[in-house]
């Protein structure tokens, strides 16, 4: 019937992966993976970004379709699971983006689509049964809200429980938390944490995704860590600890190269620096942070540590609630992107497609867009100066194209993320901050942009890298800022740079520093 | 001149050889003079539609403010004694006013484009019309204004003079639309609003000046609508124009989803639009299915542009697959 083996006795698993594999071309995403959960059983599971998380839970999900292995749900075998199947053996997802309804209320979101009608033609939906069936799953997950408040009006843990809730009104016997708390203030964490223990005093499996360690400590019964897409390893309710955590996320490989490089530069003045200012999302915590001449500075965290809204602040997107900012030594008042770039600071931003070019416009017109007033005579456009600041940058950088007439649409990911440089190279920057620079750019344009990066240091400009990839950050990086829930937590020197301090320093830890543990070996 | 306005001018052409080739009074010159008199009308008003257009707005007030400001410019002249070269100014200003309210309580405010000015709508027509006690203004008799009236209603070597002011503008225009700094910031706004903002350009103050344009525009459109009706009657003066003045921009290429058009398709647009109306006309039909007709032959117009576009892009990809399949063995 089932296929528990014989030292398991107590309960069969709900589900269980054997030898699980999946590949992307020229990625081994996941591969020989197994793992089970037991009714009533929660699981952390714990993973750089890339480790193989997202794949794992798109197979779960039944929307990937693994290469190899098993996926054994409730006693029943299967190669892969579909949509349907999966929702309908009780496997229920709550993703870090919500996908609530906000213009609707509690109980409309709880049973969207499987709402209890009235009988007659007219199907209308019978709002007295609606409530009575979403009371009881309100209670469940202890919510402080009433079924007929507004989704728009509750907070981000509200909004989770609803989620939980749906979950619950589906019957689901496994419920997997995408990094829920992520974006969740302490408070709210904790009342996130009190449901996960509901969930499993009703015997229902959780499987809790963070990169907050100290709350797998505090939840979890069994932890699992991925790494590069295989199981890096399993620990046990008495071996969680974070430490333990730590060094299987990111493996033994703490390598020397990555602490050899070249001996620390002499710092820069300090050209520009940020005092106690604070972001629209995290406005209790102020944020001080300089960026000295001819020196890259990585920023590190955690995804929505406050990284990219400290960069939107200081080009003037974003409005700074509080606090200063000098520019070699002045006192700077940026209030729009215009008035940053001005003032010689650039933003490589995030969101290439979105925010960073118009793919619509060729390349030339993309380059000259933030300078154009230097590109024409009495107020009109002269092509040929554009044109010739686009074949400048496109042979200094490399831009593969057939002309600077291309449409930048049509270019690879790393092509377009040149040009976003190029605009900026073409105005003497001294202020350049790069936001994920290097997010879905192949290897090749990786390393060109690492290059630019130094060149640019190298000719004395200011440069802040945010960067999510550890390697990275510790491969590029003068000396490192960590940001942890909105603020920097610690900024490492050359010497102390390592995958373990980077993240205990995101966690909001205590790194070790070279002078009091010897750094790592 | 683009394949689209190129297509745009053989329609017309077509179009005029088969109403010429049905009645050739199509031709006469008198009917050539009415008609490119109200081209020029409407032109002026469809060129500041489409400043509007291309970042992605629209002004639906166009209407209501040619039947205020004409209403006023009257008044000012024929009933306060106003001299008209002041009240021209006085109007234009006026308009410029109108359109940077717009602009300022769009980009500013954040208030939708469609919302700000359909209020606009509402407001400077109920006012044209509690202005006149919803009567009509009009000169009195004998009254007349010899170089205003010439330089609105006269003609210099058989052309209206108000057609060679559309074509003055026109030229302008296409220069500060398709030459100037400013005009690359206009498209640049209109295809991605927030990636030209990341570039450094001050996108209100760009959103703001558009609105400015078009409400110049269409003040002085007004003054000229004005003195080709020479009365007033605020409660339908102008009403549905700023739905020619999209139309035509529609017509000539501009998307309502901002950042794609050309000014010469803006203003062909408008010629076949006054050359449907003239059809109507012309051919005997009854004038009641005016807007019918020009509904029609708009819906055509931008089905056959649309769904040429998706079969070139088609036989594009077609051509690409067969090629890499073809090229596949040699690599």
């Amino acid at each position: 019937m089932t296929s528990t083996d014989t030292t398991q006795p107590i309960t069969a698993p709900f589900l269980s992966l054997d030898a699980v594999r999946k590949t992307y071309p020229g990625v081994v995403a996941l591969d020989r993976f197994s793992m089970e959960v037991r009714p009533g059983e929660v699981i952390g599971l714990v993973g750089e970004n890339g480790a193989g998380k997202s794949t794992l839970m798109k197979i779960l999900g039944g929307v990937t379709r693994p290469d190899s292995g098993t996926i054994t749900v409730d006693g029943t075998a299967h190669d892969a699971l579909t949509v349907e199947h999966s929702i309908g053996s009780g496997i229920a997802f709550v993703h870090q983006e919500l996908n609530l309804f906000e213009n609707l209320d509690v109980a409309a979101n709880i049973f969207f689509g499987r709402e209890p009608l009235r009988a007659g033609p007219l199907k209308l939906v019978d709002r007295a049964k609606l409530r009575e069936m979403v009371a009881p799953l309100l209670k469940r997950v202890g919510a402080n809200f009433s079924a007929d408040a507004p989704v728009a009006s509750l907070s981000l843990a509200q909004q989770q429980m609803v989620e939980i809730a749906k979950a619950l009104s589906i019957k689901a016997r496994l419920v997997i938390l995408d990094e829920p708390t992520s974006s969740l203030p302490i408070a709210e964490t904790e009342k996130l944490l009190d449901v996960i223990k509901g969930l499993k005093a009703e015997g229902i499996s959780v499987i809790f995704i963070s990169h907050r360690l100290h709350e797998i400590e505090r939840v979890a019964d069994r932890v699992v860590v991925l790494r590069d897409g295989t199981l890096a390893g399993t620990l046990a309710k008495d071996r969680i600890n974070h430490d333990e955590m730590v060094r299987l996320m990111i493996g033994r490989m703490l390598k020397e190269r990555e602490k050899a490089g070249e001996a620390a530069r002499a710092p820069g003045s300090v050209a520009l620096s940020a005092d106690a200012i604070r972001t629209g999302t995290y406005p209790d915590r102020p944020v001080s942070i300089e960026l000295r001449r001819a020196e890259i500075l990585g920023l590190a965290g955690l995804v929505g540590s406050g990284r990219t809204e400290l960069a939107r602040v200081l080009f003037g997107i974003d409005e700074r609630l509080a606090g200063s900012v000098t520019l070699d030594g002045k006192p700077l008042n940026v209030t729009s992107a215009a008035d940053a770039v001005a003032n010689g600071i650039f933003l490589v931003p995030e969101d290439r497609k979105l925010t960073g070019i118009l793919l619509d416009l060729s390349i030339a017109q993309n380059i000259s867009l933030p300078n154009l007033p230097a590109h024409a005579r009495r107020s009109l456009v002269s092509v040929g100066a554009e044109l010739a600041t686009a074949e400048k940058q496109k042979k200094n950088l490399g831009i593969k194209a057939p002309s600077v007439l291309t449409r930048t649409g049509t270019l690879s990911g790393g092509n377009q993320q040149k040009v976003v440089l190029a605009k900026w190279l073409a105005m003497n920057p001294k202020v350049m901050i790069l936001d994920e620079p290097t997010r879905g750019i192949d290897i090749g344009a990786k390393a060109e942009i690492y290059g630019l990066m130094r060149a640019l240091a190298d000719a004395g400009v200011a440069v802040l890298m945010i960067s999510s990839d550890m390697e990275e950050v510790i491969g590029v990086s003068d000396r490192i800022a960590v940001m942890h829930e909105g603020q920097i937590s610690g900024i490492l020197d050359k010497d102390d740079f390592s995958q373990e301090n980077v993240l205990l320093l995101a966690v909001g830890k205590k790194p070790k520093l070279l002078q009091a543990a010897g750094g790592a070996q | 001149m683009s394949k689209k306005d190129l297509g745009l001018l053989i329609l017309i052409l077509v179009v005029g050889a088969v109403v010429t080739a049905i009645n050739p009074r199509f031709l006469s010159a008198i009917n050539l003079a009415n008609t490119s008199n109200l081209v020029a009308l409407f032109g002026i008003l469809s060129i500041g539609q489409a400043f509007v257009i291309i970042t992605a707005g629209i002004e639906l007030s166009v209407g209501s403010v040619i039947a205020l400001l004409g209403t006023l410019f009257i008044d000012f002249i024929a009933v306060r004694e106003v001299s008209w070269p002041l009240a021209f100014v006085l109007i234009l200003v006026l308009g410029a006013i109108i359109g940077f309210v717009h602009g300022w309580l769009i980009t500013r405010l954040k208030l939708q484009p469609f919302v700000v000015t359909l209020c606009g709508l509402l407001i400077y027509r109920g006012v044209a019309r509690f202005y006149t006690a919803d009567g009509t203004a009009g000169f009195a008799f004998g009254q007349n204004f010899p170089t205003l009236e010439f330089l609105t209603a006269g003609r210099s070597y058989g052309l209206p003079n108000s057609f060679i002011a559309l074509i003055v503008i026109a030229i302008v225009m296409w220069v500060v639309l398709h030459r100037s700094v400013f005009g690359r910031y206009l498209y640049a706004i209109g295809k991605n609003e927030e990636a030209a903002k990341y570039s450094g350009i001050r996108t209100g103050r760009v959103i703001i000046a558009a609105y400015v344009i078009c409400g110049v525009l269409t003040a002085l459109s007004a003054i000229y609508f004005a003195m080709y009706t020479r009365s007033i009657s605020p409660a339908s003066h102008g009403q549905f124009y700023e739905l020619y003045a999209i139309a035509a921009a529609v017509l000539g290429g501009f998307s309502l989803r901002g950042g794609e058009g050309s000014l010469v398709g803006a203003v062909l647009g408008t010629v076949l639009l006054q050359e449907l109306q003239n059809l109507v006309n012309l051919l005997g039909i009854p004038s009641s299915l005016n807007f019918a007709v020009m509904g029609g032959v708009i819906l055509i117009g931008v089905l056959v542009d649309q769904q040429w576009g998706v079969f070139r892009t088609r036989r594009r990809m077609l051509e690409a697959s067969r090629r890499g399949v073809a090229g596949a063995p040699a690599e």
